[in-house]
């Protein structure tokens, strides 16, 4: 299945980013063999006028990603996401690497709402 | 003829100004208070509401059916307020600015427009000048559409006084727009002079003529006054920190009936105006 | 990590003089000045600027003159009245809907990026602080609001520095609103008159929209003890902490002048009133 990371930096080495609509990069892992399928750069994102985390949702489900592991979700991105049956962890913290594992491990919490306000 | 009140900074004075000589000219006068976020001239004016009416901005609808989940609405949207998912097209209607692009531009004529509302229009009178307000629905962020809805009700036969929002961005600019005159409100407080001069540039730029009241005149430094000096800019009146008048506004009082010998002077500030006197 | 955001409704409540007051009595604080259409808290603290970004906010339309056929289209389509008769877009109205980009037949009209202010990071004597100005008339104060808060916690992290104090703008727009989103407590600064009144209510309101707990500060109360005591009733009907009430004081105005906060200078009634009202924020806060 393929799971979405959100990312300070391009490697699966690098550090969750907190905010899922402004992180930086969105990491694309493939949760079998941990492959890391693509480096998404949102950096237009990232300054994007309004409507950051909803855009971020539709670069991630256009993707078929199955899960969604980050820091915090806002209401938006969560109805997206949802819409788009992608599964959302929150409140991740370490690198990509850690999350997948935990994620291996059946140790994530998948979110029933979103932990965010709305952000514009 | 318009004639906006502005100021840069809050609480300078605008309402204060602008009912007054709303009062002062009586029935050949018209009062709009645009500042839809917190529209205070009714607190001073206490008007009789004979007609309100909600304003509405169109968002967008998607009729299931018809949508052929080309994704072309939310390439199109500039707000993403609509967006294809997966199978399902989403709408964010708090973030449409009621462009009716994903309308228009829908290949299968798929989205209807629905109205979101932005507040409520009051018209009615106090004395014998016209009323019209603006009231924005509390968590609406644009303000924009509201207000332009208030000008809409401005009578061309009138003097017609809109009371803007405080600042100098969007909301400012769209109510002072094609008006023939602004009068600025200030204090002379580094804050206020620093708000007049970032308001007075995003002014200047529309090419209207400005004047400049400067209100509690005695409370800070003269420095406001060497600025309108510099800028060639009118000072109109000078109204000094009167008890009389900060307690009756406390109350809900217009200052000329707190200070009825205002009446005149704002008369006079109404003849230069209204025949370019200054 | 705590976010207070200072705002009031009304304008001219005293917010900047009162968040330049709290600036100078906590203990380590990072500064955002929200009111980036009117930004006056740098009068106070003269920030010296280490950092600092253009601000690139919506894009407008751009209409090439050779290429436009003058069909019309374009102007009777837009909705905002952005589209002048001799076929060009007026950039205070244009919303950068991109409408009229899309329907054009003769691909005339380009969407183009706009400048609408700058922010800065600043070190002041009270901390660091973020501060932004937006171009005079421009508009997408929300999102710059955003980014100043955004930067503000930023360092707040870097420097292990617990709280992010933000002062907002008037009104209960979008700046406002993007002021109090995800803040852990909001003050509301109110004066005693009826519009005073009349506009916290409504701040009050979209406050309580987001359930996050709010403070009540009444500022020149004994302008008006009577309103002030109406101001207090609210409150207790409504369920708004009241953090306390300054009286009216010729020092606040005078160490303004003086580009000071009040509680920097002699103490005075209004200066002691503030160093309570702090406190008294301080346990709702935390508590």
């Amino acid at each position: 299945m393929k799971i979405a990371v959100t990312s300070t930096g391009k490697t699966l080495e690098s550090a969750i980013d907190p905010r899922f609509g402004r992180a930086p990069y969105i990491l694309i892992i493939e949760s079998e063999d941990g492959e890391l399928l693509e480096a998404l750069d949102n950096a237009a994102n990232s300054g994007a006028f309004r409507g950051a985390g909803i855009q971020a949702a539709k670069a991630v489900a256009d993707r078929k990603v199955g899960v969604l592991l980050t820091g915090h979700c806002g209401p938006n991105a969560f109805s997206a996401l949802e819409a788009a049956g992608v599964k959302v962890g929150t409140e991740q913290k370490g690198t990509a690497l850690d999350a997948i594992e935990r994620f291996k491990k059946n140790e994530i919490v998948f979110a029933a709402k979103p932990n965010a306000e709305a952000h514009w | 003829m318009i004639v906006a009140v502005a100021s840069g900074k809050g609480g300078t004075g605008k309402t204060t100004v602008a009912t007054s000589l709303a009062l002062a000219l009586g029935s050949r006068s018209q009062i709009l208070d645009c500042d839809v976020e917190e529209p205070n001239c009714h607190i001073l004016l206490k008007p009789e509401i004979t007609e309100s009416y909600p304003v509405n901005l169109p968002v967008p609808s998607v009729d299931k059916e018809k949508c052929s989940l080309c994704g072309k609405c939310g390439e199109v949207c500039q707000f993403s307020a609509i967006v294809l998912i997966g199978q399902t097209v989403l709408t964010f209607p708090e973030l449409c600015h009621g462009c009716g692009a994903c309308s228009i531009l829908c290949p299968e004529r798929a989205i209807q427009e629905v109205p979101r509302r932005l507040g409520v229009i009051e018209m009615g009178f106090v004395k014998d000048v016209e009323f019209v307000q603006g009231r924005i629905r509390i968590g609406e962020a644009m303000s924009p559409p509201l207000i332009r809805e208030v000008k809409t009700r401005i009578n061309k036969d009138k003097v017609a006084i809109l009371d803007a929002p405080p600042g100098a961005s969007c909301p400012v600019i769209t109510t002072v727009k094609n008006s023939d005159f602004v009068i600025m409100v200030t204090e002379p407080t580094p804050f206020g002079l620093n708000d007049l001069e970032i308001a007075v540039e995003a002014i200047e730029d529309l090419g209207i003529p400005m004047g400049v009241v400067i209100n509690r005149c005695d409370i800070g430094d003269s420095d406001s006054k060497d600025y309108c000096a510099r800028k060639g800019l009118p000072l109109l009146m000078e109204i000094p920190n009167h008890r009389k008048i900060a307690e009756g506004y406390a109350r809900g009082v217009p200052l000329v009936e707190s200070m009825p010998e205002y009446v005149d002077k704002f008369l006079n500030m109404s003849d230069c105006i209204l025949n370019n006197k200054h | 990590m705590k976010e207070l955001a200072i705002i009031s409704g009304k304008g001219g409540t005293g917010k900047t003089s009162l968040a330049a007051c709290f600036a100078f009595l906590a203990e380590s604080l990072v500064l955002a000045d929200c009111d980036v259409d009117a930004a006056d808290l740098h009068i106070l603290t003269q920030p010296r600027i280490i950092h600092q970004e253009p601000f690139v906010g919506g894009k407008k339309a751009l209409i090439a003159p050779d290429k436009c056929s003058q069909c019309g289209i374009c102007l009777e389509n837009c909705r905002y009245g952005a589209i002048k008769e001799v076929f060009e877009v007026d950039p205070v109205a244009c919303e950068g809907c991109a409408l009229c980009h899309y329907l054009c037949p003769e691909s005339a009209i380009t969407m183009e990026e706009t400048l609408n202010g700058t922010w800065y990071i600043s070190e002041t004597r009270m901390g660091p602080m973020v501060h932004a100005n937006l171009i005079p008339g421009e508009e997408n104060s929300g999102k710059l609001v955003a980014l100043v808060r955004n930067q503000a916690k930023v360092i707040a992290e870097e420097r292990n520095i617990d709280m992010v104090i933000v002062d907002g703008a008037p009104g209960v727009g979008c700046p406002v609103i993007s002021s109090i989103t995800g803040v852990d407590h909001v003050v509301i600064v109110t004066e005693p008159t009826m519009s005073g009144l009349h506009d916290m209510k409504r701040a009050a309101d979209l406050v309580r929209g987001f359930g996050t707990p709010i403070s009540l500060v009444i500022n020149k109360w004994d302008i008006h003890p009577g309103m002030a005591m109406e101001i207090e009733e609210y409150g207790k009907s409504s369920d708004i902490h009241l953090a306390g009430k300054i009286p009216y004081d010729r020092l606040v105005t005078d160490s303004m002048v003086r580009r000071r906060a009040v509680v920097e200078e002699d103490p005075g009634p209004a200066s002691e009133a503030i160093v309570e009202v702090w406190k008294v924020i301080n346990q709702h806060i935390y508590k």
